[in-house]
């Protein structure tokens, strides 16, 4: 049947089953906007193309599909650049399209003329410059293909206005991918799984190191056997939470830079890691010249170019975990090591069972307390999209995420600004999911413009805003490491009540600690969004630390009088913790 | 760090030399050559590049070329037999007086003279990096008014060439082992 480029466009995307796209228009794109009515495909304006990438993101996290996002030539495609890197980087199937001047055009500077492909090659998996409409549909196939299989990550097609308009036949089934390069199903040669095995087998202080392959692999249950049979505990890295239940009794919790201090040390001491769908991310190994010297590493990972980068392994695994871990698991004795795990567990000492709540109100409100609240309030169950700083690092060691896919935040890139349009996206994914944004003062204002695109789709997702008036994190940094000087890092904030309000949402200002869980309750039955403005302590910083570069047990630990509490309860300071546990 | 020469085929499409160059440039691998032609399959052209690199790097360029959807193989032929050639266009500054004992010394390195003008002749000359550098170090006190190289070529001796699905290798440990453990900063339980 014959089709312009525009309906071809809209075909594929059918076929590819896009229910929900994210885009803004414009007049390079204009053509295929123009051919999108008639097709059964739900677009959602946005305020800004980095939002619609970041829930094109958030979307593709929250439900493991592939998210679409659409926008013109020129700016249009530039404001992508941020959240195509973000998913670059945290390995996020999303599929961008972007309208391009007119072919005959390209490389006179024409208006709104970007070398678009040429500007996010670093940043994609692999991108396009399409310039027939014969050539749109096979591309799009390919688009999906390579975004959904092996590592995932952004794809970006880019199609020239007179692709669009042009016209020609349209045969999905001839349009198959061709894509001799492209290996996304690599396996490791059967030697690799006997010396993995035998290293599991004679291993007396293993652990896992558990990393966002393994939601992404469908790997839980694989791991989880693993791990029980031959009881070895695990660590999961910030993206890995909510892979492993956190109510796992082997599971440890969160390793690297703001990890608990008995699961850092746990990886110095540990003579054998099992790395399964992790990175080895400087912000999990910290120095990598002292990293974990006394443990011999198992690499499983589904990208070859990452075994070897940034740690040296004993052996490297290349393929899916979950297929992986089919042909390892015959091998895997079953084993005890309790001696290990008692020893994990002095180290944990009684931080372990310290509980948030039976600590006095001194009339401080701590961030942890609200995540503590939030927690509760949602028993676990909603999906919280976080932003990108201290109120990141508390929710991740407050929020204990017992389901897949129940945190979505930026990682590797920490794009400041990614939670609420993300959480757009996830909230689109898992329209019957409670969502909540946990966002700073600071990356709430970046996109903020998206709560225009709440209220215009009638969304219902609930958003935490940390507002300590600063930029916490780099405030953090310019307390440890540069004398106090705060420069550029006090904010001064719009009154975020009113700013709800401008929008036509519910706002509320919570001060006291003895406010946050009925102001919680209160949003969560409240039938639209909800903007909570929760007003912390100012110079509360996130414990404990590994400063960048330092030695991964070289931790800064809560100090005494961070917490006046304690002075009250006479808690040990150094070990004395908000009851992550 | 010691030199590696892989041999890479890509798909014969518009941006593909710009990827693998990009790849290059933003993991930071130096590259020393690259050069890039037709092969005998229509549709697939062939790029020979020269890298400084160690063993481990070598393995993470080979995983990353690969990771490139319009790669379609790589061959690390650094330790492989292989005849490896690069030709260089030489002018030099003659002389009527010395013009003759620059064209034997050009016969010497069986080089051709493929241009001669009253104050100049250009040299073409063929083979190995050494062999080319051995040239050029001859001509200088003759005053070298203009150079140009191609870039390294190779392929590999026999018959034996291409697997259709090849290995992949970036699991493998290069030869050399592991850095032990050091045991002053090993804890124990």
């Amino acid at each position: 049947m014959k089709r312009t480029g525009a309906q071809i466009v809209w075909e594929c995307l059918v076929r590819q089953g896009v229910k929900t796209l994210f885009g803004y228009p414009g007049g390079a794109i204009l053509p295929t906007y123009d051919a999108m009515l008639g097709y059964p495909i739900h677009h959602v304006l946005v305020r800004h193309e980095q939002g619609a990438t970041h829930m094109a993101d958030g979307y593709a996290r929250a439900s493991g599909k592939v998210g679409v996002a659409m926008a013109t030539s020129g700016p249009g495609a530039t404001n992508m650049v941020t959240g195509i890197a973000t998913a670059m980087m945290d390995s996020s199937p999303i599929v961008c399209i972007t309208g391009q001047v007119g072919s005959r055009a390209i490389g006179s500077d024409a208006f709104q003329e970007t070398d678009v492909t040429g500007v996010t090659l670093p940043i994609t998996k692999h991108n396009y410059l399409v310039t027939h409409a014969e050539d749109i549909a096979r591309t799009l196939r390919e688009a999906f293909y390579i975004a959904a299989s092996g590592r995932p990550g952004p794809v970006l097609v880019d199609i020239a206005k007179d692709a669009q308009q042009s016209s020609c036949e349209f045969d999905w089934d001839a349009a198959a991918p061709r894509l001799p390069g492209y290996r996304p199903d690599l396996r490791a040669l059967p030697e690799e799984f006997a010396r993995a095995v035998d290293l599991i087998n004679g291993a007396k202080r293993p652990l896992i190191l558990a990393g966002h392959g393994v939601m992404m692999s469908g790997a839980r249950q694989h791991v989880l056997e693993f791990a029980e049979r031959a009881q070895i505990p695990m660590a999961l890295t910030l993206l890995g939470l909510g892979g492993i239940p956190a109510s796992h009794p082997l599971n440890l919790g969160m390793m690297g830079m703001h990890g608990e201090a008995w699961v850092n040390n746990a990886i110095q001491q540990a003579d054998l890691l099992i790395a399964c769908g992790m990175r080895f991310d400087d912000r999990v190994t910290g120095n990598v010249k002292t990293y974990a010297l006394g443990a011999k590493k198992i690499h499983i990972e589904i990208d070859p170019s990452e075994i070897n980068k940034n740690v040296r392994v004993d052996v490297g695994i290349v393929g899916d975990l979950r297929e992986t871990l089919d042909e390892l698991l015959p091998g895997v004795k079953s084993a005890d090591h309790s001696e290990w795990l008692d020893h994990i567990n002095e180290m944990k000492g009684d931080s372990a069972v310290r509980d948030i709540q039976s600590l006095p109100d001194t009339g401080h409100l701590y961030a942890a307390h609200v995540i503590n609240d939030l927690w509760r309030s949602t028993e676990g169950k909603a999906i919280v999209v976080s932003d990108v700083g201290q109120h990141q690092m508390w929710e991740a060691q407050y929020y204990r995420h017992n389901d897949e896919r129940s945190l979505i935040t930026s990682g590797g890139l920490g794009t400041m600004g990614f939670a609420l349009p993300a959480a757009v996206g996830a909230k689109f994914a898992c329209p019957e999911k409670e969502v909540w944004v946990v966002a700073g003062d600071g990356g709430f204002q970046m996109t903020m413009a998206e709560l225009a695109t709440i209220v215009q789709e009638n969304l219902k997702v609930n958003v935490a805003i940390i507002n300590n008036g600063y930029l916490g994190m780099v405030r953090q940094w310019q307390e440890f490491f540069y004398e106090k000087r705060y420069a550029a890092t006090p904010l001064v904030n719009p009154d975020f009540v009113k700013v709800a309000e401008a929008y036509g949402l519910r706002g509320m200002q919570i001060t006291a600690r003895s406010q946050v869980k009925a102001a919680v309750d209160e949003a969560r039955a409240h039938p639209g969004t909800v903007i909570m403005d929760f007003r912390v302590e100012q110079e509360d910083s996130v414990f404990p630390m590994v400063p960048a570069g330092a030695d991964l047990h070289a931790m800064i630990r809560r100090p005494k009088p961070k917490f006046d509490v304690m002075a009250e309860t006479g808690a040990d300071a150094g070990e004395w913790d908000l009851g992550s546990k | 760090m010691p030199l590696h020469t892989f041999v890479a085929y890509v798909e014969d499409k518009p941006g593909v030399l710009n990827r693998v160059a990009s790849l290059f440039r933003r993991r930071a691998f130096n590259i020393e050559s690259l050069t890039v032609g037709h092969t005998e399959q229509p549709g697939v052209s062939r790029m020979t590049i020269v890298v400084d690199a160690d063993e481990m790097m070598a393995r993470r360029i080979e995983a990353n070329l690969y990771k490139l959807v319009n790669v379609l193989r790589v061959d690390d032929v650094t330790d492989r037999a292989s005849v490896e050639r690069d030709l260089a266009l030489i002018k030099v500054a003659v002389t009527a007086a010395n013009r003759t004992e620059v064209m034997q010394l050009a016969d010497v390195f069986r080089a051709r003279i493929v241009d001669v003008a009253n104050e100049s002749v250009i040299i073409e000359i063929t083979g190995t990096e050494d062999k080319i550098e051995g040239m050029i170090d001859v001509l200088r006190p003759f005053g070298i008014i203009e150079m140009v190289r191609t870039g390294l070529v190779a392929m590999s001796r026999g018959a034996a060439t291409v697997s259709p699905n090849p290995p992949l290798v970036a699991a493998r440990l290069p030869a050399e082992e592991v850095p032990s453990a050091n045991p002053a900063l090993a804890m124990s339980v």
